[in-house]
């Protein structure tokens, strides 16, 4: 039997509070599931679980706030016996009671199974949390049809419980349980100023032509139906996923006085989000991933960050952090590392400028590409290496 | 495809997108991802939805006469006219 701890889901985070759970004791689950959703000064972040097994018992109550690592729910592991009598007195599903042994042949009709993986609304008109996606479709509740209290109308789970005759308060519409807009401030403030405080951070700047880019893409995109249609930030993203590969010193976490390299590529991608504040959810992999994955990667935690649902493990565990200020941006950013990182890649709009190729002037598509780093853990030479390489991997987009 | 009501669609979809801005303050001629903030994602979130409520097929090459509200509306109302011949 293990427990189920309140995670850490940044270095800023003591706290938080729970709002949302999505198994009751009896569930079944597996490693990577949504189990609950948190409140942070983040906002709601939906917490996976790291195990594989059954929930036993549920620890925490709704709208109780307690400290990182507290116990949150209890979990007995795969084959594990199980104790005599269930441990919780309501309503206990008609499995529980059965031996362990039973229970294991039974998975395939006790599967309560497909992942509770959001399916993010491609046309965006509903937004709403997994939990409530599972129970209005449980349901047969059409999603259109229930007005939404989270951030920019999402629909939470408490919106589809509600009984239908009676419609959302109006007070209460805009009031929603997360994305509190002074709380990420706070966040945002605790983290930025550590940054200052305690990282070295050194600047550099490479100017890209990008024609390539665009070229592709214009190429790419054209027979394509906008749900598959890619832009210029999945091609950038994809190349310093793939250069950072070979600059290790770029990727990972400094900790307790040292700095730990990570063999996985997780790219924070910076995104703001609507009224102030912005948040930098990891893209998974991203150096693994093709261009197609990334993107739909890409807008699916475009969409839940602005819906305000991000996952536990997004918000923990980004090895590098990519910031663009969109294309109506500025030519250059120079972004505040996000501790315990140790690079922010930057990237300008693309502009056309006059430019030098084969000894002749002609307009070209540029950018501006930055990097901020750890001065404790790489120099400006590598640094400068780092950018040249994903200057070069755009070059020929086809191969990202 | 007869009665789709493309400004209420627009509409829709933009709000969905910027939901704090009124549209109808919004100048006709002025350039959309400035007067509401919308990003190349936005936008191209929008452009799907649109999609996928009426069935037009907005080409990339099509977008810059999209920045506006007018030239958006009138984009989509000519489309929507080819359509039905």
């Amino acid at each position: 039997v293990v427990d189920f701890l309140m995670p850490s889901l940044g270095p800023d985070m003591e706290a938080g509070t729970l709002v949302e759970w999505l198994v009751k004791p009896g569930d079944r689950v597996k490693r990577g599931d949504v189990v609950a959703v948190v409140e942070t000064q983040k906002g709601a972040i939906e917490v996976e679980i790291y195990q594989s097994g059954e929930i036993e018992q549920i620890l925490v109550p709704l709208d109780a706030k307690v400290p990182v690592g507290t116990p949150l729910a209890r979990l007995r592991g795969e084959g594990e016996a199980k104790p005599g009598a269930p441990s919780v007195l309501t309503a206990p599903s008609p499995a529980i009671s059965k031996p362990a042994a039973v229970a294991v042949q039974r998975t395939p009709i006790a599967q309560t199974a497909p992942p509770a993986v959001p399916v993010p609304s491609i046309t965006g008109r509903v937004r709403a949390s997994p939990a409530a996606r599972k129970l209005a479709e449980t349901r047969g509740i059409d999603l259109t049809s229930v007005a939404g209290s989270g951030p920019a109308g999402a629909i939470t789970y408490a919106d589809v419980d509600r009984p239908a005759a009676k419609p959302a308060a109006p007070a209460e519409k805009r009031r929603g349980p997360s994305l509190d807009v002074n709380a990420m401030r706070t966040a945002i403030a605790a983290a930025m100023a550590r940054s200052k405080r305690e990282i070295p951070h050194y600047y550099l700047e490479h100017q890209v032509d990008v024609s390539a880019c665009e070229r592709w893409l214009a190429e790419n995109n054209a027979a394509l139906p906008p749900d598959n249609r890619i832009l210029m930030g999945a091609l950038t993203i994809k190349a310093m996923a793939l250069a950072v590969r070979r600059f290790p010193a770029f990727n990972g976490f400094y900790r307790d006085n040292k700095f730990e390299p990570s063999k996985a590529i997780h790219v924070g991608v910076a995104i703001s989000i609507r009224g102030g504040g912005l948040t930098a959810p990891a893209l998974h992999d991203a150096d693994q991933l093709s261009i197609g994955e990334l993107m739909s990667g890409l807008r699916d935690l475009v969409q839940r960050v602005r819906a305000g649902r991000i996952r536990s493990s997004e918000m923990a565990d980004p090895t590098i952090t990519i910031s663009s200020l969109g294309e109506r941006g500025v030519d250059a950013l120079y972004g505040v590392i996000y501790p315990p990182q140790v690079a922010i890649v930057g990237f300008g709009k693309v502009a056309q400028r006059p430019w030098v190729v084969d000894g002749a002037i002609g307009p070209r598509s540029v950018v501006t590409m930055t990097m901020s780093g750890d001065h404790r853990v790489s120099d400006g030479h590598a640094g400068a290496l780092f950018l040249a390489e994903i200057g070069k991997l755009l070059q020929e987009p086809g191969k990202l | 495809m007869n009665d789709i009501d493309i400004r209420k669609i627009v509409k829709e979809e933009l709000g969905n997108i910027a939901p704090e801005i009124d549209l109808a303050t919004v100048e006709p001629t002025a350039d959309l991802r400035e007067a509401i903030d919308i990003d190349s994602m936005d936008f191209l979130n929008f452009i799907t939805a649109v999609h996928h409520r009426t069935g037009i097929d907005i080409p990339e090459i099509d977008y810059p006469k999209l920045v506006t509200l007018m030239g958006m509306l009138a984009y989509l109302d000519a489309k929507l006219k080819a359509a039905k011949k």
